[in-house]
Order: C-alpha cells, then sequence, then structure tokens
C-alpha cells in the first residue's frame, strides 16, 4: 500500500441546524482513484468543498491532513496553491472565451500583466494534447461539446500543477464514449502521479476504476472498500448507500398497452440559427394508451430536440410534418397550446429549463396549471396548495414545506418537483426527457415507481435516457435516434445494449455509403 | 437557533426596511425640531412623492421580469405636455384630455414592448431610446415655453382633499379618523384570515403574539397617520389613488395568474416559456402598464405645478427606480414586492424632506441618497450571503 495523501480527521459540517456532515473521516493514499459515493444529500459535494477552501477553515470542525502537514485552506485559491483542484458539476468555463484562454484562466501566461499569446496556445496545445483532446487552443468552449468542456477543466487543472484532482459527476453530461475517454484519461493520469477523488452516481464505472470506495450516507461514512483487485459489485455499492438491498432496479409493471394514440409523421425540423441545417428529418412514431416508450441513442442524436419541437415547437425553425392524437390531427404552434392538448415535456435540464430556482415549491408545481386553480384570473390559494400539497405527497417530496424554495432541495427532489409540475396539468401524453440525470439510486427507483403509476393509470409515455440498462428495464419499445432519424424500432423481446448499438453503428455507416 | 431568532432572520429584510424608515422618521423628527411630523409636513411628503411611488409601482413590474425603463420621467412630462396644449390651447375637457393622455401613455410603453418583447432588444437600449426621444417629443411640443393653467378639478386630482373637509370632531377630520379606523379592522381582519390559511396548509407561521404585536404596530402606524392628516385638510384625494393602486397591484402580483407569471418570467424565462407562460405577451403588457402609470404620474405631475414645463419628470426614473432597490427587488429579476417598493420610495422620500427642512444643500441630498440606495442594497447582499452559509 502506497502512502497517505490526504487524510481528513472528524469534519463536521453544520447548515442552520442541519448537519450536513457528522464526524466524517476518510483516508485518500497517493496515486490512488478514490471514489466517493452516496445517495444525493449524503454530503458528498460538502465535503468536497471543505476540502478545495471554497467552505473555509473555521466553518467546520475536524482536521486535514495533506501531504503531510495540516491545511488551514481559507480559499479555493489557498488549496489550489498547494495542487487541490476541484472540477464542480457545472463546469466553470467561460463560453465566449477561446479553449486557452480558459484553460490559464487566472493563471495567465503573462508578462508583467501583458498577456503572452504564444506561450499561452503552445502550452494550452500541449495540455490538450496530454488530456487527448484534439482541438485548436483557439476555438471558442461554446463551440464544442460537454464531453470536450470535461476535458478541457482537466487541462486547465494539469496548467496548475493538480496533484489531487476532484471530479464532481464528471459523467453525469456525457454518453458512454465520452466517458470512457475520461475515465481512461484518469487512469492515465493515475500513473503520471495524479490522485484523484471521483464524485459519481453512476456505479458501474466506478466499480471499474476506482482503487478504494468511501460511501457517504446521511452524512457519516458508512464504511471504505478496497477495490483493488476490482471485486467490488454495484450491488455491494448500493446496499451500503441505501443501507437496504435493492432487489431490483427496475420495478415491475404488467403492460397494458392499448390503441394508438399519439402520431407524429414525416417530422422534420431545422436548426434555429443555422436554418439550412436539417436537425430532425423525416421521423415517424407512435405511441399506445398505456405504452412506455424510449428513444435511444447518443448524445446530440437529437433526441431532445425531436422532443422540445414536438411540444409546441419549443425547439428549431421551419418545422414541417403531422401530429396525431387520438386520430385528430394537432397544430401545435405553441406551449400552452401543447398543454391544453394534454402533451407535457418534462426536460434534462431541470436548473435552466424546469425550475424557477428562487421560488417555492407550490408556485413550481401549479406554473403550468394555474387555470385549474383559479377563479377567471384569481388564484384560489386554497385549491392551489391543496393541489400541491397533493402532488407533495404522491410524489414524497422530502421538504420543510410547500413554501420551501426549491434551490435548497436535492436533486431527487428537484426533480420530483418538476414531475408534479407536469402530473399536475395531467397531460394525456408525458414526454420524459433524462428522467434519472444526476439523481441516487434510491430517487430513481421512486422515479421509476411513478413513471409505471402513470403508465398504469393510461397515459402514454416517451422517455428519453443515455443510460441503457435505464431504457431496456423501463421500456415497452424502444426507437433508436441516429443523427436526426429514426435508425430502429425494438420491442422489449428484441431490445438489447447490442441491437441498440447495432441500429446505430448500422445507421452511420448506411449514411456514410 | 432559537425559532424566533430564526424567524426575524428570515424577515429580516422585509422588517428591517420598516424599521429603517422609522428611524430615519424620528431622527429627522429631533433634527428638524418637531416639523417632520407636523400635519403640514406628512401631508406634504405624500403630496410631493405621489407620482414617484406610482412610477415605482410600474417599474417594480419592470425590475421583477429582470428589466428596467428609463423613460419614465419622459412619457410623463409628454403625457404632460400633449394634456396641456390639449386643454389650455385647445379648451378641451379635463376628462377628455386625461383619457388622451393615457392612450398615449400606452401607446409609449407599448413601443418599448414591441421592440423588448418581441424584437428581443435589451430593455436598457430601448428605454434608454425612449427617454431621449419622448423628452424631444416634449421640447418639440412645448416650443420651450410653459403650458398654464389648468382647470380647478385638474389640479384637485394632484393637490385636492377629500370633501367635508371642515366636518371636525375638535380640530380633527372626520372623515380621515373615519377612514382611518375602518382601514385597521380591515386591515386586521385580513391579517388574521391569512395566519388561519397558511396554518391550514402547514405553512410555518410565526407565534400568534408576534402577528398580534405586528397587527397593533401597523394600527397604530395608520391611526397616526390618518390623525396627522385629519390635524391639517383632511385625506388628499391623491393618497386615495395611491392606495388604491397599491392595493390592486399587491392583489394582481400575489393572488393573479398574470402576477404568477411576471415571476416565473422574472425568476427564469426558460422554464417559464416551457411551462406554457407566454412570456413575450407578458413582457410586453408589463410595458404598456409602466406606459399607463408614467401617464397618470405625469397628469398629477402637471396638476401639482399648476403647469406643463419642458423639464418636467427630468431624474424621475431614477427615483423610481431607487425605490424599488431599496424595498428590496432584485436586479437580476424575480424578486420584490409593491409593498417593499412603497416602503422603499417612503424611505427615499423622508430623506429628500427633512433633509431639505433641515436646510442641507441639493448637492448634498443626492450622495447621500446615492449611499443610502448603496447600503440598502449592500445589506440585502450581506443578509442573503449570510443565511446561506450559516
Amino acid at each position: 500500500m502506497s502512502d497517505t495523501i490526504l487524510e481528513m480527521k472528524s469534519i463536521t459540517k453544520t447548515f442552520t441546524g442541519v448537519k450536513a456532515l457528522d464526524d466524517v473521516s476518510m483516508k485518500v493514499a497517493r496515486d490512488e482513484i478514490h471514489a466517493l459515493v452516496g445517495e444525493n444529500g449524503a454530503g458528498k459535494s460538502t465535503l468536497m468543498k471543505i476540502l478545495s477552501g471554497v467552505y473555509p477553515h473555521g466553518d467546520y470542525s475536524g482536521s486535514i491532513n495533506y501531504e503531510g502537514s495540516e491545511c488551514r485552506f481559507k480559499s479555493i485559491a489557498d488549496s489550489e496553491r498547494r495542487g487541490i483542484v476541484i472540477i464542480h458539476q457545472e463546469l466553470a468555463l467561460i463560453p465566449y472565451l477561446s479553449i486557452g484562454e480558459n484553460i490559464f484562466l487566472g493563471n495567465e501566461r503573462a508578462k508583467a500583466g501583458v498577456i503572452d499569446w504564444h506561450r499561452t496556445t503552445a502550452a494550452a496545445g500541449e495540455l490538450l494534447a496530454k488530456v487527448g483532446l484534439n482541438e485548436n487552443p483557439n476555438t471558442l468552449i461554446a463551440d464544442i461539446g460537454v464531453g470536450k468542456q470535461q476535458l478541457v477543466e482537466i487541462a486547465k487543472a494539469l496548467a496548475k500543477k493538480v496533484k489531487l484532482l476532484i471530479l464532481d459527476e464528471p459523467t453525469a453530461a456525457l454518453n458512454d464514449e465520452e466517458s470512457s475517454k475520461l475515465l481512461g484519461l484518469l487512469l492515465e493520469l493515475k500513473v503520471q502521479g495524479v490522485t484523484s477523488i471521483l464524485i459519481s452516481h453512476k456505479l458501474e464505472e466506478i466499480a471499474r476504476v476506482s482503487d478504494s470506495i468511501t460511501i457517504l450516507r446521511d452524512g457519516k461514512v458508512i464504511e471504505t472498500l478496497d477495490n483493488a483487485s476490482r471485486q467490488i459489485d454495484q450491488e455491494r455499492i448500493i446496499k451500503s448507500m441505501v443501507g437496504r438491498e435493492i432487489v431490483d432496479r427496475f420495478p415491475k409493471r404488467v403492460s397494458k398497452v392499448g390503441e394508438v394514440v399519439f402520431r407524429v409523421e414525416d417530422w422534420n425540423v431545422y436548426h434555429p440559427q443555422y436554418e439550412d441545417r436539417k436537425v430532425i428529418s423525416n421521423i415517424s412514431l407512435d405511441l399506445r394508451r398505456g405504452e412506455v416508450v424510449g428513444l435511444a441513442g447518443l448524445m446530440g442524436a437529437g433526441r431532445t430536440e425531436l422532443a422540445m419541437s414536438l411540444f409546441g415547437r419549443s425547439y428549431g425553425k421551419r418545422h414541417s410534418g403531422r401530429i396525431f392524437k387520438d386520430g385528430v390531427e394537432l397544430h401545435l404552434h405553441s406551449v400552452s397550446e401543447s398543454i391544453e392538448q394534454g402533451i407535457a415535456y418534462v426536460t434534462e435540464d431541470r436548473k435552466n429549463f424546469g425550475l424557477v430556482l428562487i421560488e417555492d415549491i407550490k408556485s413550481n408545481i401549479s406554473l403550468a396549471s394555474l387555470g385549474k386553480v383559479s377563479n377567471g384570473q384569481v388564484i384560489n390559494q386554497g385549491l392551489e396548495n391543496r393541489a400541491a400539497s397533493e402532488q407533495q405527497q404522491q410524489m414524497r417530496i422530502r421538504c420543510t414545506g410547500l413554501d420551501q424554495v426549491v434551490e435548497s432541495l436535492s436533486g431527487g427532489n428537484q426533480q420530483k418537483v418538476v414531475l408534479s409540475k407536469w402530473i399536475m396539468a395531467e397531460p394525456d401524453i408525458l414526454i420524459l426527457d433524462e428522467p434519472t440525470r444526476g439523481i441516487d439510486v434510491g430517487a430513481k427507483y421512486e422515479i421509476y415507481t411513478i413513471i409505471n403509476r402513470l403508465a398504469s393509470e393510461g397515459k402514454s409515455i416517451i422517455m428519453i435516457s443515455s443510460e441503457m440498462p435505464e431504457l431496456l428495464g423501463m421500456c415497452d419499445r424502444i426507437y433508436v435516434v441516429t443523427e436526426g432519424e429514426i435508425s430502429g424500432e425494438l420491442d422489449r423481446e428484441h431490445a438489447s445494449q447490442e441491437s441498440i448499438m447495432g441500429c446505430i453503428m448500422n445507421h452511420k455507416r448506411g449514411t456514410k455509403v | 437557533m432559537t425559532t424566533i431568532g430564526r424567524l426575524f432572520k428570515n424577515n429580516l429584510r422585509q422588517y428591517g426596511m420598516v424599521i429603517a424608515l422609522a428611524f430615519i422618521m424620528g431622527l429627522f423628527q429631533i433634527t428638524t425640531g418637531g416639523i417632520m411630523f407636523k400635519p403640514m409636513n406628512v401631508t406634504n411628503l405624500v403630496l410631493q412623492n405621489s407620482y414617484i411611488l406610482i412610477l415605482a409601482i410600474g417599474m417594480l413590474l419592470c425590475i421583477v421580469t429582470g428589466n428596467i425603463d428609463l423613460s419614465v420621467g419622459s412619457v410623463a412630462a409628454f403625457v404632460g405636455a400633449v394634456s396641456a396644449v390639449l386643454m389650455v390651447d385647445y379648451n378641451m375637457g379635463v376628462l377628455p384630455a386625461m383619457l388622451v393622455g393615457f392612450l398615449i401613455g400606452a401607446a409609449a410603453g407599448a413601443f418599448h414592448g414591441y421592440f423588448i418583447a418581441f424584437l428581443r432588444i435589451p430593455a436598457f437600449i430601448v428605454t434608454l431610446a425612449g427617454m431621449l426621444i419622448f423628452r424631444g417629443f416634449t421640447m418639440a411640443m412645448l416650443q420651450g415655453q410653459t403650458k398654464s393653467p389648468f382647470a380647478k378639478s385638474f389640479q384637485a386630482m394632484a393637490a385636492g382633499y377629500l370633501p367635508l373637509m371642515d366636518t371636525r370632531w375638535g380640530k380633527l377630520n372626520v372623515i380621515a379618523l373615519c377612514a382611518g379606523a375602518l382601514v385597521s379592522v380591515i386591515l386586521a381582519a385580513v391579517m388574521l384570515h391569512s395566519r388561519r390559511t397558511k396554518q391550514k396548509y402547514h405553512f410555518e407561521v410565526i407565534p400568534l403574539w408576534m402577528d398580534i404585536v405586528s397587527i397593533l404596530l401597523i394600527v397604530a402606524a395608520i391611526n397616526f397617520l390618518t390623525y396627522e392628516f385629519a390635524g391639517y385638510n383632511g385625506l388628499p384625494i391623491i393618497l386615495i389613488i395611491l392606495v388604491a393602486l397599491i392595493l390592486i397591484y399587491t392583489f394582481v402580483t400575489q393572488r393573479t395568474i398574470a402576477g404568477r407569471h411576471i415571476y416565473a418570467l422574472g425568476g427564469n424565462e426558460k422554464a417559464a416559456r416551457l411551462s406554457g407562460v407566454k412570456t413575450n405577451r407578458i413582457m410586453f403588457w408589463v410595458y404598456v402598464n409602466m406606459g399607463v402609470l408614467s401617464a397618470l404620474a405625469g397628469l398629477i405631475v402637471a396638476g401639482r405645478l399648476n403647469a406643463a414645463t419642458p423639464k418636467a419628470g427630468t431624474g424621475f426614473e431614477l427615483d423610481a427606480i431607487g425605490a424599488c432597490f431599496i424595498g428590496g427587488a432584485s436586479a437580476s429579476g424575480g424578486i420584490g414586492t409593491v409593498i417593499g417598493t412603497i416602503v422603499g420610495g417612503f424611505v427615499m422620500a423622508v430623506l429628500n424632506n427633512g433633509m431639505s427642512i433641515m436646510g442641507v444643500s441639493v448637492d448634498w441630498q443626492q450622495s447621500i441618497k446615492g449611499f443610502v440606495l448603496l447600503g440598502a442594497v449592500w445589506f440585502d447582499v450581506y443578509t442573503k450571503t449570510r443565511s446561506q452559509s450559516k
């Protein structure tokens, strides 16, 4: 066993009366990948914020020993000086600056305050090569995808001579291919002497790459598992995380599929800015009553764009094609028309597109269906509260009250608020875009149960997800979307990870010929 | 932390400004040798600042959407000028002239709203342009002259009092006293009712005694004010208009779908749009509303001065914006209340008034108001970050 690079001892941190961390101790060995897992709200991010100096010394009790001396970080700058760099879930890159400028932001290659552009570009190029990103350092961040942005973040950390790299959910927004590239890079860096602490909900990748795993639950360390021999499996981790064994990750549902209720024919959508670029081309699909239909595909395949364009043309320009519901053709030009027609879209990006974060739970839940709880234009507060509290109880949103601001809820509970909003609107067709992104195992199970309940009530659900096991476990039927087209339709018996990837690959080959 | 301490902290911002206002008034009462609370001065305070408060209400809606309106002073001046020309030069009746004024205000608001909401040009730029455009129109219309005088009925709106001015009990106007008592009863009933509703849905409520204390304090304040008005000419008509506007806009912002949509739009426009809120339309109507309130302010200014002047309304926009921010509105949108804005407006008004009585020169008054604005917003940010980190 190698020596210890970091030891956190008896860390306790309280937020207005709530203990976020309770006597937490953990040791990280030099040159290892140390995973930190736990449900949302277990205290992972808080612990890492303490380590990186976001919460300064004195804000918490306990001690941090790093490379043999005690640390009392007052700010992020202090921890970075010692080689501890944290990469947050929400990337800290400036979209309209170039990759090079971002890499050296706050750490500029300059002489007497004047930036040396040649040195910046050259050094950025070297770092990009190190992280395996083949991009021009002068490209704007806004022009590259999330996966590449994540690599830029790592390059930025390397520029700061990182010794201990903390990654908070680095693969949450990445597809499988990008994820494995990123994880491969971490393994490479490990050999070069960079220790990593990895926070992730994707247990499969944790089991695969990490050397040891610390599990937090309710602000306490449950245990630290040694995974040097890669013997630990997901079920073992889940058991510690939730404190019980989850027998089945996907709840059972007896599907009662009825007649076709929703049909899309020859749907075409063009890009909102580059109006010649076709994003969705000739897509036709149908959906039956009580059915859960999955949209599988790689990131950027056009699934979100398809869903949003169907939802009152909230994405894209120059739409063409026909939408039928219950046999009647619909002409939807706005979101409110879609809602009236019983179509709802639950966004993949709850913080930016789903919630008004500064408002309370009640207002967020009722926002899409205020008409239901109003007399004319005047909101009936009694009705509104009753409807919201019904949703809160049914969804089991854990909160101090309906007047709690949604910003302060955990990810899983925020997701439940977004779902509640749309369930209250009583749609017949519910499009769920990545409904379980960034939420923990327990909350995922609850969301699955809700989806099953809705389907058994006769609602029809389109589910978009980048996690294939989730689609395979939940859907009656799966459409595979590739480059804006449907490249395959698989029913439950024929759907598997291999058959989905097969559709994608065949289609790509087909278009190239 | 104890519950009371926490509740107090949560509502610190809300109470803070009221306490600050009371403190400033008390301070001026001492430094001005008792002039501050003379019935005549309190009456004047309302008469002099009514139009800023009216503008501030409209401005609050703009600010809640995350925008701003710099044109209100110019629009007010233009409306004043048009109605003055109609009444003085063309002998138009008071009501038709006012109606034309409101229509012009609405049109000016619609003009701004169209560019902001549908063409998506930043509000700061559109209304900066509007500020110049309508100031220019005003000057062109008046050709550098002052139009006056107006009919008595037009002046009454801005400077008149409720009838039965001389029905007195001792030295006090009976109407004002009765109004105070009536409002107290209604207010207490409303507050207790809302407490019961909150309890019904298990919302956090402050202990009963605290509610009773605050009701008593508010009732005392209202009756003190009406007592002051009673000691002079009774209730100013403009006060009635102002109270009506406060009630209407509080209701609209807190209890209607439109109000909820405005806050949702300011809090997260994309989420609001994807929830079916017609964001463009809401934004447009917020500016039309601002135009109409600017027109009202313009008419009141003209009526009060008994003249329309090319320079009328200069700097009003800044006072109105200041009132909103002192009153707790957030510059990034989604946060702010009508009542808060009115309190903020009075903080500025009392500062102006108190310093003038004390004989502080106008130059210094500006700077002091600037510091107060900065201090209030700093206090806001400070309490927010503290409540987050602890």
